[in-house]
């Protein structure tokens, strides 16, 4: 692979670290070392000494998807309560440790992976990394703790009742992924978040917590020698093999099907999707590059321009391919006024049937190949962003060289390939929610006749 | 376009909380060793002959720059009336001008691989671009044309109103709680156009024209009342030679007087206020509370950083006042915490907000938090809580300094709000100057209930009319 760019200064195995390979970022912004730690534990670190600071990223498979199938959230719990004490530190002195010493440190789960980011001054990198083990490894889960976060999330739930949004979100999920955890909301509901106990807490953290799935990313003021000893540190005491539920491979349902979500708004919210494409998948690239010309970033695409620009009916409107571990989706969301979300429906609907028949124009597929290309650096100008970027690099398991092989990648679709992607995404019925009083809307089930929107 | 309206409960500040400013220097007590690169002093800012300001703050990192205009116009510089025509015409600068007619500019940047938006405040109204380094003077080359050659047609502009419509409908129309955020805002500000929320009052929205539009746009939109943020991947000479050769030949248009907007009625403080907004869809009872205080640019010597300080302490993170009394001891409220949006051309909002846990209704709550407020200007904060509270900010500007995007906003929020580089880049050490006695004291004098309304929103009226169990 190419080296170039300033940080390209190789370190040699010390300390017992394995250099195994470096890669370069967009236009050598972002070398990046293979570091394996003296307890074998892997990351990938990107060196940047400019800023005295030091942000890591880790995942490890296994959010919401761990949930107990009548306990929804219990991922979510995890992740809010397991920086509420931990070791001998109780919630308030856990929390005056991280302010004391401007140590930033969140959790999140998502459906598929239990996300991590740690933030802190290089000053201050040994107390951070050796805080985040407290949390990993001994988690206290005290019940004033749980119950006091368990309120909070129960007020978010609460709110989500009669938010657009979410209600269209739910309903997609549950009606696209019966009987699967994706069917389930990843923060819970009102009862299933009631049910969790603090034993289901410690159960989860004991399974999906291990150095088995583990992804890493560091970026910052740091070197090779260093970043594999703060490593071990904070993962070397974690079980080595995680002890996960099989989740099976889902297709979504529902396809053809369209369900109204009644609530007293202004405006109807809209979600729509149907079966995507993996990301390993060779046809990966034109899949993206298909999604991106009907709905993706630029505020020009066909969706945009038809929806929005030319019409007014709506603020935003977007698609994106969703390549989740066990299932792959294309999706899309807009809102717009009740008495037009008739209109809105057929303009999408009529878009997709366009793109899947004719395929983007050759001057579509270069100019968004240009900006995909173009872009990618965009997403490597901070700490945070790059290590963000790394692990996921790493979670989707495109290897180290990645970046260096993603332009050839995208340059490698032709116009025949986005033709028959296009009609693979687009071609089929979708499962459509709609969240409010849209005037002559109305739920839809498989049987009836006509597209899905 | 995509606006982050800076209306509802202080987005702005979380916006400048996390990115204020980063003299490393002066964080050196916590940071020892090579690393301090005292990135503030290559931040260049000059004035072009024709009064266009620009700022430059190099981050060679990454080969890509960020690149912002802020106009020195937002929604409280609109005529009464036309409440929204700021941020209406925001939208309308997308439409195209007769050298790079309509969509151009946007589809250059989805060729070359750029990011674009713009926002409005009540002070501002920002556009920004995000490409590679090379692109830099095409972006100005691109953003000057549109300074002063904007193309409207009935045919671009009613549309768009529409998707205005379709924003308010999304911020305001369907969430209560934004709702109750600009009656609080409204009831606040009695007499300063800051009343008006920045998206507009929809039955002023839906009658804004296109002469409306060009008419301000003519109005403020001239070199001399623009600050052009450059950050990343350029020098400060670089930078200033690109837009010399481009915003540089944009001849004024307009003449700026002083920004001089009806103020408060005085002699203050006046009433405490209270209002109640019910809504059907409200799930879950809250409560949220605005004061009246000075900004950056108001206050005098070391108040804000005061503000800053005792707001911090008071309500931002766990181990702040309202969190642990209320949340962790008392167990009466499932969220309470405090902002400070501290840039503002006049005089600015402190706020504090609360969710009621189950059973505790928000009478109950809104006690509590009196409670709270009352300890604090009796007894003051404890020395460990102004030390903690001054240290985590200080950080801030430390991390603020990985994202050149957010430092290009701290800037030029600054720079439009009546502030300056100067003050920005000091900002570390005038933090570390507050003492107890200024924090104690811009407690005593601002959290004072005269200056301030608290808005409760509840699913019926007679919810907010239980009494104490």
């Amino acid at each position: 692979m190419t080296l170039y760019g300033g940080y390209g200064v190789m370190r040699r195995a010390l300390f017992a670290l394995v250099l195994l390979a470096l890669a370069a970022g967009p236009a050598g912004a972002t070398a990046i070392e293979r570091v394996i730690s003296p307890g074998g534990i892997e990351a990938w670190l990107v060196r940047q000494p400019s800023v005295p600071l030091v942000a890591m990223d880790f995942a490890m498979v296994g959010g919401a998807n761990e949930d107990p199938a009548d306990k929804a959230g219990v991922a979510h719990l995890v992740a809010s309560t397991i920086d509420e004490g931990a070791g001998d530190l109780d919630a308030a002195a856990y929390h005056k440790r991280l302010e004391d010493n401007a140590i930033e440190l969140s959790f999140t789960a998502n459906r598929d992976h239990f996300r991590g980011s740690l933030r802190t001054l290089t000053a201050n990198r040994d107390l951070a990394f050796d805080t985040l083990r407290l949390s990993l490894t001994a988690p206290r889960f005290d019940t004033d703790a749980v119950e006091r976060i368990r309120t909070q999330i129960l007020t978010d739930l609460r709110r989500a009742t009669t938010s657009p949004g979410d209600l269209a979100s739910d309903a997609w999920w549950h009606a696209a992924f019966p009987n699967h955890p994706y069917g389930r909301p990843v923060n819970g509901t009102l009862d299933s978040m009631a049910r969790i106990t603090i034993g289901d807490l410690r159960d989860y953290a004991h399974r999906v917590f291990a150095r088995s799935t583990l992804k890493i990313a560091i970026v910052g003021d740091i070197d090779a020698a260093t970043a594999g000893r703060l490593i071990d540190k904070a993962f070397g005491a974690l079980p080595a093999q995680a002890e996960l539920a099989p989740v099976p491979a889902a297709d979504p349902q529902g396809l053809g099907r369209r369900i109204v979500v009644d609530l007293d708004v202004p405006q109807s919210v809209i979600m729509f999707g149907g079966p995507g494409i993996a990301r390993n998948d060779p046809d990966f690239f034109a899949a993206y590059l298909v999604n991106h010309i009907l709905g993706g970033g630029a505020m020009s695409s066909r969706l945009y321009t038809e929806v929005r620009e030319k019409r007014g009916l709506a603020y935003g409107v977007s698609t994106g391919l969703v390549p989740l571990a066990h299932a792959q989706l294309i999706s899309g969301s807009t809102a717009t006024r009740a008495d037009r979300t008739a209109d809105t429906l057929d303009i999408i609907d009529q878009e997709m049937k366009k793109l899947a028949e004719n395929g983007p124009t050759e001057q579509e597929l270069e100019k968004t190949k240009s900006f995909l290309k173009g872009s990618y650096g965009l997403y490597f100008d901070t700490s945070t962003k790059i290590a963000a970027q790394l692990v996921q690099i790493q979670l989707d398991n495109l290897g180290i060289d990645y970046i260096d092989r993603r332009n050839g990648m995208i340059d490698a679709v032709t116009r025949a390939d986005a033709q028959r992607l296009a009609k693979r995404l687009l071609d089929g019925k979708m499962l459509v929610t709609v969240v409010g009083r849209p005037q002559g809307v109305t739920s839809k089930d498989l049987t009836a006749s006509g597209s899905g929107g | 376009m995509k606006v982050a309206h800076f209306i509802g409960r202080a987005p702005i500040r979380s916006i400048l909380l996390i990115a204020s400013a980063f003299a490393l220097a002066v964080a050196a007590h916590a940071l020892p060793g090579p690393a301090q690169t005292a990135q503030a002093a290559s931040v260049a800012h000059y004035t072009l002959t024709n009064g266009l300001e620009l700022v430059v703050i190099p981050d060679h990192r990454a080969p890509v720059v960020t690149h912002m205009i802020w106009y020195k116009v937002g929604s409280a510089d609109e005529t009464p009336g036309q409440s929204g025509l700021a941020h209406f015409l925001e939208h309308l600068m997308f439409k195209g001008t007769a050298k790079n007619p309509a969509g151009r500019f946007s589809q250059t940047l989805a060729t070359i691989g750029g990011q674009e938006n713009a926002f409005t405040s009540n002070d501002f109204t920002a556009f920004f671009q995000r490409t590679s380094r090379e692109h830099l003077a095409s972006l100005m080359e691109f953003e000057a044309d549109r300074m002063t050659g904007l193309v409207l047609t009935d045919e671009n502009v009613l549309p768009e109103l529409q998707v205005v419509l379709e924003e308010w409908n999304m911020r305001v129309g369907n969430d209560p709680g934004a709702r109750l955020g600009e009656q609080v805002t409204a009831a606040l500000y009695l007499n300063h156009p800051y009343h008006r929320p920045v998206i507009g009052w929809r039955n002023e929205i839906v009658k804004l024209t296109r002469e409306d539009a060009l008419a301000f746009y003519r109005r403020f939109y001239t070199p001399n009342n623009a600050v052009v943020v450059v950050a990343g991947d350029v020098s400060a000479e670089e930078a200033k030679q690109m837009a010399e050769a481009t915003y540089g030949k944009v001849a004024q248009r307009a003449a700026i007087g002083p920004r001089v907007r009806p103020g408060e009625p005085q002699p203050e403080p006046s009433a405490v206020r209270h209002l109640v907004l019910a809504d059907q869809r409200v799930a879950q009872a809250s409560l949220q509370r605005s004061y009246l205080v000075p900004s950056i640019a108001t206050a005098q010597p070391g108040e804000a950083e005061a503000i800053e300080v005792l707001v911090h302490a008071l309500g931002s993170g766990s181990t702040s006042r309202l969190y642990r009394e209320l949340i962790a001891e008392k167990g009466l409220a499932a969220d309470a915490g405090a902002w400070y949006q501290d840039a503002s051309l006049d005089m600015s909002r402190l706020g504090v907000y609360g969710t009621p846990r189950p059973g505790v209704t928000l009478h109950q709550l809104e006690d509590a938090i009196d409670g709270v407020i009352a300890e604090v200007i009796e007894k003051g904060l404890t020395p460990e809580e102004i030390e903690r509270a001054k240290n985590r900010m200080i950080a801030a500007y430390v991390y603020a300094q990985d994202n050149q995007s957010s430092l290009a906003r701290l800037y030029g929020a600054a720079l439009t709000t009546g502030s300056s580089v100067e003050e920005v880049q000091s900002r570390p050490e005038r933090l570390r100057a507050v003492t107890a006695e200024a924090v104690n004291a811009a407690a005593r004098h601002w959290l004072d209930s005269r200056r301030s309304v608290t808005g409760y929103l509840v699913h019926d009226l007679k919810q907010s009319e239980e009494k104490r169990s």
